[in-house]
C-alpha cells in the first residue's frame, strides 16, 4: 500500500494523479478463511482490523451484502461521546473515543475527527438531576464532562434560545473532548487497512445459511459460493435476528428505523454538537454546513430503511423552539437506517450457543461513537476467548438479570 | 406511513393515530417459571423481516387495544383483528399464505 502523505499529494500532482492506486482490493473469496466477519460495516471493519493489528490473525474475510459501509455507519449523524452512566458501557465507549483521537494516523486515512465538545442539554429539572448523577459517575470511571449552567451553554452555542417557554436551557452535560467524525472515511480507512493486512473484503456477497457440525460452525453459504471457517463473527447491526435465525438462536432485540436529516448548506453558526433528549432532537454542522439532524425511532419493528415522515415533523419542530433560527432553513436530504435495540439499551458482544459463533449487535441507535473500541473488543474476544471490555455484555446477562441500564442515561438521542 | 384500520371502531388511520405496542401473542410467564421461559417472555423477540403479528392501540381515537398483521419489509398490512385471541385468525392466515407462501412466524404458518 502507497501511504497517502503532503509528499504524495505533490508527487501526484505532477503526474496528473496517475499514480494512486486502489485504496483496497476487489477480491473472489477463497474457500477458506480462519476468521469470517459477516457484515462490512464500521463494527465488522473495526474487528478484523483488530484481528490484524492486535492479534496477528490476517487470514479473514469480511463479507458485505452490499456495499462497504452502506449500512447504519453511512447513515448515522457521526456523533462520538463517552458521557454514559454505567461502569461498563463508560469503560467500552470511552476507549473507543480515545482510538478516534489516533485513528487517521493510525490508519493513515483521514476520518476527519473533530473533537468539538458534545453538550447534551437538560431541559427539564429531572434531566438536571440526572445530568448530575452522570458528571459524578463520570469522574469516578475517569471520562472527562461536567455539568455546566445555561450562561455556559450560550457562550458556547449562541444560537440556541435558553429561555423557551416550553423548554428552557437549565444547564448541560458537556463533554469537550466529544466531537464528530466522517463516517464514510472511518468505514474506508479500516477497510483500505484491513486490504493491506492481506484481508479480503468482499462486496455484494450476502450469506445465505450458516453452516454446522453439531454445535460447532463449520462455514457459510454465500451468494458467492461456500466458504469455510474455523470462527464467525456476526456483525450486521439491525439485521442481527435474521443471521442468527441462521445460525440456530435467538436474540433479545428489536429492529426499528431510526431517520437522520440535513438541511441546505448554511454559513457557520454552530460550533459544537448539541443533543436535546426531552424534546428528542440532535443537532450539529457539517463542514460542509449542512445543519445534520436526528431524531427518535419509529415505534414498531421495520426494516425498510427509510422512517416516517410525522417523526420529522416531530423532530423539526422540537428544534425549532430551542433553535429558532433554523425556523426558515429548508431541508435537503432524508434517510433512514435499521437500528437493533435492545432490552436494556446496551450493546451485546458475545459468544453464542453455537461455538465459533461470536456476536456483535444491539448498539441501537448509538453505535457509530462505539466502532473503534467495539472493534478492539470483539477482536480480543475472538481471538481470546475473552475480553474485560466485553464481559458484561454478554448474551446471557437478559437471563441472568444483570442489565446495563441505558436508556436512563441516554435516552432515545446517541 | 402506515395506514391501519381498527377493528374495534371500524376507523381507518395513519400510524400516528395509533401507538404500537410490540410482539403479539407472547405466551406469559410470572413468578415459578424457569429463567429460561421468564427469558423467552421478557426479551427474546422474533423481530421477523417479512410476516409480523403485533399489539396496536387505537390511542387517539376509541383506545381499544387491537392486533395486526403486517410485512416489516414493505409496511403492507395484511389485515387487523381483535385483541382478545391467542392466535391470528385463520382467514387471515390464508390470506398471507397468498400473498407470501411458505410464511412462518413463531408456531404459526
Amino acid at each position: 500500500m502507497k501511504r497517502y502523505s503532503a509528499f504524495a499529494i505533490a508527487r501526484e500532482a505532477a503526474r496528473y494523479h496517475s499514480g494512486w492506486e486502489r485504496a483496497w482490493r476487489a477480491p473472489e473469496p477463497k474457500s477458506k478463511y480462519d476468521v469470517i466477519i459477516i457484515g462490512a460495516g464500521g463494527h465488522g471493519l473495526a474487528t478484523a482490523y483488530h484481528l490484524g493489528k492486535n492479534f496477528g490473525i490476517t487470514n479473514v474475510a469480511i463479507l458485505e451484502k452490499g456495499w462497504l459501509g452502506g449500512g447504519n455507519t453511512g447513515r448515522n449523524t457521526t456523533i462520538i461521546r463517552s458521557n454514559y452512566l454505567q461502569d461498563p458501557s463508560a469503560a467500552i465507549y470511552e476507549k473507543s473515543r480515545s482510538l478516534y483521537e489516533t485513528m487517521s494516523q493510525d490508519l493513515n486515512y483521514n476520518v476527519m475527527f473533530s473533537p468539538r465538545g458534545v453538550m447534551m442539554l437538560a431541559q427539564t429539572q429531572h434531566e438536571v438531576r440526572g445530568y448530575q448523577r452522570t458528571a459524578h459517575a463520570n469522574a469516578l470511571q475517569g471520562v472527562t464532562t461536567e455539568f455546566i449552567g445555561p450562561k455556559r451553554v450560550k457562550e458556547l452555542c449562541p444560537i440556541i434560545d435558553i429561555d423557551g417557554p416550553r423548554y428552557p436551557v437549565l444547564g448541560a452535560l458537556w463533554q469537550a473532548r466529544g466531537g464528530t467524525a466522517r463516517h464514510d472515511a472511518v468505514a474506508w480507512g479500516y477497510a483500505r487497512a484491513c486490504s493491506d493486512m492481506g484481508m479480503d473484503v468482499i462486496q455484494k456477497c450476502e450469506v445465505t445459511a450458516i453452516r454446522r457440525e453439531g454445535d460447532k460452525v463449520v462455514g457459510v453459504d454465500t451468494s458467492k459460493g461456500p466458504i469455510d471457517c474455523a470462527k464467525l463473527g456476526i456483525v450486521v447491526a439491525g439485521h442481527s435476528g435474521d443471521v442468527a435465525n441462521m445460525a440456530g438462536f435467538r436474540l433479545p432485540i428489536e429492529s426499528v428505523a431510526l431517520q437522520a436529516l440535513v438541511s441546505e448548506p448554511i454559513k457557520p453558526c454552530m460550533d459544537v454538537v448539541v443533543m436535546a433528549n426531552t424534546v428528542h432532537g440532535y443537532m450539529s454542522q457539517s463542514d460542509k454546513g449542512e445543519m445534520v439532524i436526528g431524531g427518535g425511532t419509529d415505534g414498531y419493528n421495520n426494516y425498510t430503511q427509510r422512517g416516517s415522515f410525522h417523526h420529522i415533523e416531530e423532530t423539526v419542530r422540537a428544534l425549532i423552539e430551542t433553535f429558532p433560527m433554523i425556523s426558515r432553513l429548508k431541508m435537503l436530504r432524508q434517510w433512514g437506517g435499521i437500528v437493533d435495540v435492545t432490552g436494556d439499551r446496551s450493546p451485546i458482544l458475545s459468544k453464542t450457543p453455537v461455538e465459533g459463533v461470536f456476536i456483535n449487535c444491539g448498539w441501537g441507535t448509538g453505535g457509530f461513537k462505539a466502532i473503534p473500541g467495539s472493534g478492539w473488543a470483539m477482536a480480543e474476544l475472538m481471538a481470546k476467548g475473552r475480553s474485560p471490555l466485553t464481559d458484561e455484555f454478554s448474551l446471557d446477562r437478559f437471563r441472568a438479570g444483570k442489565f446495563i441500564d441505558e436508556s436512563v442515561a441516554a435516552g432515545v438521542a446517541h | 406511513m402506515l395506514i391501519l384500520t381498527c377493528p374495534c371502531c371500524g376507523q381507518t388511520g395513519e400510524e400516528s393515530e395509533f401507538h404500537g405496542g410490540g410482539e403479539a401473542h407472547l405466551k406469559r410467564f410470572g413468578p415459578g417459571s424457569s429463567d429460561a421461559d421468564f427469558e423467552g417472555y421478557m426479551f427474546m423477540r422474533e423481530n421477523p423481516k417479512g410476516v409480523h403479528f403485533e399489539r396496536w392501540r387505537h390511542a387517539y381515537g376509541c383506545g381499544k387495544w387491537f392486533h395486526a398483521a403486517r410485512c416489516t419489509m414493505t409496511l403492507e398490512v395484511f389485515g387487523t383483528y381483535p385483541a382478545q385471541t391467542t392466535e391470528p385468525p385463520k382467514e387471515l392466515r390464508d390470506k398471507i399464505s397468498k400473498k407470501r407462501p411458505g410464511w412462518s412466524w413463531g408456531a404459526f404458518s
